[in-house]
């Protein structure tokens, strides 16, 4: 009994033993203090003084709906669309070897390291009408440049990796036996990919979707060159703050800023949670 | 009648065709067409583009914005790692998401935050306007937007590495004498290095990259408060194609070099936590 006790204050000892605790955590709070929860109270701060009746005029607005629904709807079709091509090359790069492999793979992350505003440009001058693939899409009558669907491509460009990123590492580690045994019980390789595969790399696949759909969103460099940024039509949110704050209009930018910071915020929490599903799945 | 051996190559085949395809479509174009139309007009205009003073001072802004904003956030992200993946505290995941927090907001409202802290109309701003200091639309306010927007990357790398590496080593360590600083000095940062290297290179390159958070407090005055991106975007928007290509393709070059540094970095951390590939097959051997 002795010995036990001996033990546990040993270890509890060891476990804290090792010394900065107290100014780590004290500096770690300082500084996220400092940098980002006063900064980003500041909205709350500025939308409470608004009062309730203000904010909801503000977001109500046609202009403010028309940009919410512009900036969710757009960020949703292209993480739809980065869902099937992010997987086909997870799914190429992590299983076929061939020649340029290690190359794809490095440039996937393009859109991470480039800055949006050069993404912004050179998605432009590729889908213009004048454009290296809008002069091939013009005479079929497709103008993407300056429409809601040139936004569609930016995000898609930006949104990419993630999908990539997270399918990749549960791909390399998913295990053969079981595809190979519902081939050799004579499952077509389509099969075995919708019934086997598909499953198991299902929730990495949702949680690309939902990094691609939180940073679409708040996108805003690759998109104002290729979107056009016509009122109603073809303006996104964070654009329309930037025009409210340079008309010196502070509260309707922070009634929208508040929409949307409401909005990523519970992508963040859908996002860990399926995070969180993902490792315990990983786990078992 | 196509065997099944054949058709499963010919499926592999379309399949790397249809992810070249997308790479080529998504990554490669937007590069070429970037470099194609920065030498359009010729070299010599393609050198006077990045060589004018504005192009220069732009340069000199955020080489000077980078070189504050990311040696805060590595000692940041050292300190956060460290109380985050070497203690128990009630708090701990809180921490983690709150850190992530910049991750999910977007550029333009980090930029509008210390716009409402710091701007004419903001809770600060006459005050420190008083004392005859600017922030907002001045260069502060955009190592304070980049610092914002760079704050997770170094310490979201560290702490699922240092919690991997756990508390054993410098326990040792110190139980042999050696002091908190010899300890963090010889013993964890060597076993930290390439995730803090993985971090710095992410980190710097959207230090330099940010567009939207530096163009709500930059205020675009030519020379004074223009960072490169802010400078492609005014020449772009002048139509002055050529010279914001050109200096667009200097951004290129960074991006390029950050997946080179960052692939290597990877490299040799992989190389590190498996030193010897040949001895690996006998270790699964049971």
């Amino acid at each position: 009994m002795t010995a036990t006790a001996t033990n546990s204050i040993s270890r509890w000892r060891v476990s804290g033993s090792l010394p900065g605790f107290g100014p780590s955590l004290g500096y770690t709070l300082l500084y996220l203090s400092l940098i980002v929860l006063i900064p980003l109270a500041m909205i709350l701060l500025r939308a409470s003084e608004l009062g309730l009746d203000a904010f909801i005029a503000k977001v109500s607005s046609p202009r403010a709906l028309a940009s919410l629904r512009i900036s969710f709807g757009c960020a949703l079709i292209a993480a739809a669309i980065n869902m099937p091509i992010g997987l086909l090359l997870a799914w190429v790069i992590s299983r076929y070897p061939f020649p340029g492999r290690r190359l794809v793979d490095a440039l996937i992350d393009l859109p991470i390291a480039l800055p949006t505003a050069v993404a912004g440009i050179a998605l432009t001058a590729l889908y213009a009408r004048n454009g290296w693939l809008g002069q091939w899409l013009a005479p079929l009558g497709i103008e993407l440049a300056f429409t809601p669907a040139g936004i569609v491509i930016a995000l898609v460009f930006v949104g990419l990796p993630f999908v990539v990123r997270t399918v990749q590492p549960v791909l390399q580690d998913i295990e053969h036996e079981q595809e190979e045994a519902a081939e050799s019980l004579g499952a077509t390789p389509l099969q075995t990919f919708v019934r086997v595969s598909l499953p198991t790399i299902a929730p990495a696949l949702l949680t690309g979707f939902a990094l691609a759909f939180a940073r679409g969103v708040g996108e805003y460099g690759s998109v104002i060159f290729i979107a056009g940024n016509m009122p109603m039509i073809s303006e996104i949110t964070p654009l329309l703050i930037v025009t409210q704050l340079e008309q010196y209009d502070y509260a309707g930018a922070t009634a929208l800023a508040l929409v949307m910071l409401l909005g990523s915020f519970a992508l963040l929490l859908l996002i860990n949670s399926l995070q969180a599903w993902l490792a315990h799945r990983g786990r078992r | 009648m196509i065997g099944p051996d054949r058709r499963y190559r010919i499926a592999r085949s379309a399949l790397i065709l249809g992810a070249l395809s997308v790479a080529g479509l998504f990554l490669v174009l937007p590069l070429l067409i970037v470099l194609s139309g920065a030498i359009a007009k010729g070299w010599s205009l393609y050198l006077a583009s990045i060589s004018e003073p504005d192009a220069l001072a732009a340069l000199r802004l955020t080489l000077t914005v980078t070189a504050i904003a990311v040696p805060l956030n590595l000692v940041f992200g050292v300190v956060a790692a460290w109380c985050i993946a070497k203690f128990e505290f009630p708090g701990r995941s809180a921490l983690i998401t709150l850190i992530d927090l910049p991750l999910a907001v977007s550029p333009v409202i980090s930029g509008l935050i210390y716009v409402l802290l710091f701007g004419a109309q903001g809770l600060l701003g006459p005050w420190l306007g008083e004392a005859g200091f600017r922030v907002i639309f001045a260069v502060p306010g955009i190592v304070l937007a980049t610092i914002f927007v760079t704050f997770p990357f170094v310490a979201r790398e560290l702490i699922p590495v240092m919690q991997a590496q756990g508390r054993d080593h410098e326990e040792a360590a110190l139980s042999l004498g050696a002091s908190g600083w010899q300890t963090f000095w010889r013993v964890t940062l060597p076993n930290i290095k390439w995730g803090l290297l993985y971090g710095v290179i992410l980190c710097n390159a959207r230090a330099m990259g940010e567009f939207g958070a530096v163009s709500v407090v930059s205020g675009h005055i030519r020379g004074k408060t223009n960072t490169l991106p802010l400078h492609v975007e005014i020449l772009y928007n002048e139509y002055q194609h050529t010279a914001a290509f050109a200096v667009a393709s200097l951004l290129v070059l960074l991006a390029l070099l950050t997946l080179v540094a960052k692939t290597w970095v990877e490299a040799r951390a992989h190389r590190d936590r498996h030193p010897d590939p040949i001895v690996q097959p006998d270790e699964e051997l049971p």
